[in-house]
């Protein structure tokens, strides 16, 4: 376990290198990315400069949901980036020389590449994060800040479980499907505010189907002590994050049950 | 002349043949839509003041913003931006045609058959079943589709300058991952600009971005008048020849510091 | 205890067929068309530790599936194996860390990063420890000049000096048994002897087990013992490289080169198979026909410039071998 670790810190220093080789494009591109992702919270706080509310939210609410989806997705791009450059493996015929190592395929792809420049993101998400932690009106005691810091780690599980789920469809179909994006990128749009101002077909999928509720809206329910206008009980709002890393663990078998293909029918 | 309709048209067809791409982005774009759709219903639920816009006709902006998203997403071209890279482009400059025209003439191109390709359905999907209306009257519709022209225009512009920024390789880079980003939200894409601050409407209604959405959606949906539709005309097209000339001077410079440089 | 023993190995592949035109693609999102093709039909041999095979066929007879399999990539459908004892497929992990395997047409090195460091990537993800692999890298680098390699890029290297890369890359484990695909394929003459004398020390000096599939057939003479045969799944043939000529039947070729392009050539024992303008070339039975005969009676009956006696090419034996089998 803990030379996988060394394993897993060597490809990514290697990772890392290599993008910091060019410093001020790096920089030209987080930078880039900071001010695409930070458009989204800049139209947030335009529309509560007209409409005053959402439905009796406020925008320091708002923007808890706003900068803790962030942070996590952030965290799952940077990290997950192997997954999503994962059906190129596939097509070239790279995979096989993965299987030929004595490591499990999910370390070999998942150490491939750390993408630096999703800390753009991160950094904005994490400022209206701060920011909304400091201006709402909430006592933020030990359990609260550790179901805050939970929420922030099974979201990003989610996350890591959708790219890697989209990888895996590459073992049938050899390209990608572009419409798993909609459920990452869209996932994130939708998270950005409170689940409860969408239609009930919509909240259903993010619930049951893909558990983007409890990685964002049950537990950031239970940190502003709100009850869920849905009739959710307390107990569950805390329990809620736990559905991000069972979801990542079932996507990892999935992973399983691809590799297991691929080696029966080769490529 | 004929050169560069030749151009147009060859590019045109090669982009038609990008057909399975087209294909997944639309699912992803009417998710999209839809959210937006039900967070402005939100907010719009949220208060009872008299806003800016109707809540029809932000669903139907929604709907334009998705069908004519591809004015508003700028990719450099790339097979311009390998030629600067590789240093071939001062080839370019040997050829008997205007570099500038040949370059603008390629964006208007990238600008014509993708855009078609996604909104055709957007607009039958979205009229149908997703709330998109109907134009507010048949000289909004003229408007409409005058303004949408003078979009395509608009956005080769700011496309084709930031094509030329590309030769000066770390401001190219920058600009390139700037611009879009700035021009995206300041166009209307995100958020219809008549809901942002009044106190932003001055700096919004100057800048050249609303000609790329803002302006044709809104001639549309009939929030601009038809009798203020000349005006509004003829702000897409004062800043499209701007961008033009500026970009044709910055090209000039561009070129020359390439030469003087090497390479 | 042989390194490897496989028993009536099969392997079907399902491919699926494209219709043409758009309405075919429609029809084939319901609707899949499946072509079967059999790539491993009851493949069957033992490798005893130490012996250098030569492994060869048509293409798509099967060899790089065979590999496959043996290395723990693909699941057969049907037979057994063991691969130093262990079942390859099920016991993916600890088979692979005892084998090396080298595609000659891909690098199993990183394509940015300097040779050495490949190296030190693979040490960690092999778990060598320092000292040995220190000690083994010494020698490798001795034995195929990498010395001036080793801080350049993989994507800087020419076909021949990536080659010499990929080989020590894949014996700094120690593996036992070493698969090698296609190895020569693409390099320079130098670069050719270079690796076959290498693999020739490996086998001969440290006993390292190599299954060499090959097209190049200098190879197979110049350094292997035995040979498989196997063209559409199945093992033609299995034993050393003599008897594999025996085996089909004896035939050796008479190449004459005229004087007259345009002269016909006759001769009661030997028949032409090929002429290309003043070569000819015929075929005989040395077993019926002594060589000094033929040769004897073609010179004194024909103006010749020049002529040799060769063994036919292996391909040519392959052919026949097939044509055998199938008849």
């Amino acid at each position: 376990m803990l030379d996988s670790i060394c394993v897993y810190c060597r490809y990514v220093s290697i990772s890392i290198r290599s993008q910091m080789q060019y410093k001020a494009s790096f920089v030209m591109m987080t930078v880039g990315h900071l001010l695409t992702t930070a458009i989204e919270f800049l139209a947030l706080w335009a529309l509560f400069a007209r409409f005053g509310s959402l439905r009796g939210w406020t925008l320091a609410e708002v923007a808890l949901f706003y900068g803790m989806i962030n942070v996590a997705f952030a965290v799952a791009e940077a990290v997950a980036r192997g997954f999503d450059t994962f059906p190129a493996m596939v097509k070239s015929g790279e995979f096989d020389r993965l299987l030929l190592r004595p490591r499990s395929t999910v370390l070999q792809v998942a150490a491939r590449e750390l993408q630096l420049m999703r800390v753009g993101r991160l950094v904005q998400g994490l400022v209206v994060l701060l920011w909304a932690a400091a201006a709402l009106d909430v006592t933020w005691t030990m359990q609260k800040v550790v179901l805050a810091v939970a929420t922030v780690l099974a979201g990003t599980c989610l996350f890591y479980g959708l790219f890697v789920l989209q990888a895996t469809v590459a073992f049938w179909t050899i390209e990608s499907l572009e419409i798993m994006n909609t459920v990452t990128y869209g996932g994130v749009e939708t998270a950005q505010y409170p689940l409860v101002i969408y239609r009930p077909w919509f909240r259903r999928f993010f619930t049951f189907v893909v558990p983007l509720a409890c990685v964002n809206y049950f537990p950031v329910l239970a940190i502003l002590d709100r009850p869920d206008p849905l009739g959710a009980p307390i107990a569950l709002q805390w329990i809620a994050p736990a559905g991000g890393f069972v979801f990542l663990f079932l996507c990892l078998q999935g992973w399983k049950i691809g590799v297991r293909h691929y080696r029966s029918t080769g490529s | 002349m004929i050169a560069y309709w030749a151009i147009l048209s060859a590019r045109f067809r090669a982009l038609l043949q990008y057909r399975a791409a087209a294909a997944a982005g639309f699912g992803t774009q009417l998710f999209w839509g839809l959210i937006r759709v039900m967070i402005f219903g939100a907010f719009y639920q949220s208060s009872n003041a008299v806003q800016p816009m109707s809540y029809q006709d932000v669903v139907s902006y929604v709907w334009l913003g998705q069908a004519m998203i591809l004015l508003v997403l700028f990719r450099p071209d790339v097979e311009v931006q390998e030629m600067i890279r590789s240093g071939t482009v001062a080839y370019e400059m040997l050829r008997p045609l205007d570099v500038y025209l040949v370059w603008f003439t390629r964006a208007v191109a990238m600008r014509t058959a993708p855009v078609l390709l996604r909104a055709v359905p957007m607009f039958i999907v979205a009229g149908l079943l997703l709330g998109l209306k109907a134009p507010a009257s048949p000289q909004a519709a003229c408007l409409w589709a005058l303004s949408t022209a003078m979009a395509v225009l608009l956005s080769a512009a700011i496309g084709t300058l930031m094509t030329v920024s590309m030769l000066w390789t770390i401001a190219g880079d920058g600009i390139g991952r700037l611009v879009p980003a700035a021009t995206f939200i300041l166009s209307g894409m995100i958020v219809p600009l008549p809901l942002f601050p009044d106190w932003a409407q001055p700096v919004l209604n100057f800048l050249p971005f609303r000609g790329l959405a803002d302006v044709p959606f809104r001639l549309y949906t009939g929030h601009i008048a038809p009798a203020e539709g000349v005006a509004a005309l003829a702000h897409q097209l004062a800043w499209t020849v701007a961008l033009i000339a500026l970009g044709r001077w910055l090209l000039v410079r561009g070129m020359r510091r390439l030469v003087v440089q090497g390479g | 205890m042989p390194h490897i023993v496989a028993e009536n190995l099969v392997k079907t592949f399902h491919i699926a067929q494209r219709r043409p035109g758009i309405w075919g693609a429609f029809r084939g999102l319901v609707h899949r068309r499946h072509r079967t093709v059999r790539a491993l039909d009851g493949v069957s041999f033992s490798v005893e530790p130490g012996e250098l095979i030569g492994y060869i066929g048509p293409n798509g007879a099967g060899k790089s599936t065979t590999v496959k399999v043996l290395s723990g990539i693909l699941v057969p459908d049907g037979g057994s194996c063991r691969v130093l004892g262990y079942v390859p497929w099920r016991q993916r992990i600890e088979t692979v860390r005892r084998i090396g395997v080298v595609f000659g047409q891909r690098t199993q090195l990183w394509w940015d990063l300097p040779v050495v460091e490949s190296f030190e990537l693979l040490r960690d993800i092999y778990r060598v420890p320092a000292g040995e692999h220190r000690q083994s890298l010494d020698e490798l680098i001795e034995l195929l000049d990498l010395g001036p390699l080793l801080d350049v890029p993989v994507r800087q290297l020419s076909l021949g000096q990536r080659m010499r890369c990929d080989l020590a890359a894949s014996l700094l484990h120690a593996p036992e048994l070493l698969f090698l695909d296609e190895p020569t394929i693409g390099l320079d003459a130098v670069s050719k002897l270079a690796v076959r004398d290498f693999i020739r020390r490996l086998n001969r000096e440290r006993g390292v087990t190599v299954i060499l599939t090959t097209h190049d057939m200098d190879d197979i003479e110049e350094l292997c013992s035995r040979v498989m045969v196997i063209a559409e799944g199945r093992i033609l043939s299995d034993g050393p490289l003599e008897s594999l000529r025996a085996q089909v039947t004896r035939e050796r070729w008479l190449i004459v080169d005229l004087v007259d392009p345009d002269e016909e050539v006759t001769d009661p024992d030997a028949e032409i198979i090929r002429r290309d303008g003043e070569r000819v070339c015929l075929r005989f039975d040395p077993s019926r026909t002594r060589p000094a005969e033929l040769i004897a009676r073609v010179t004194a009956n024909h103006a010749i410039r020049d002529l040799f006696v060769q063994d036919p090419p292996i391909e040519q034996i392959i052919a026949r071998l097939y044509e055998e089998r199938q008849s």
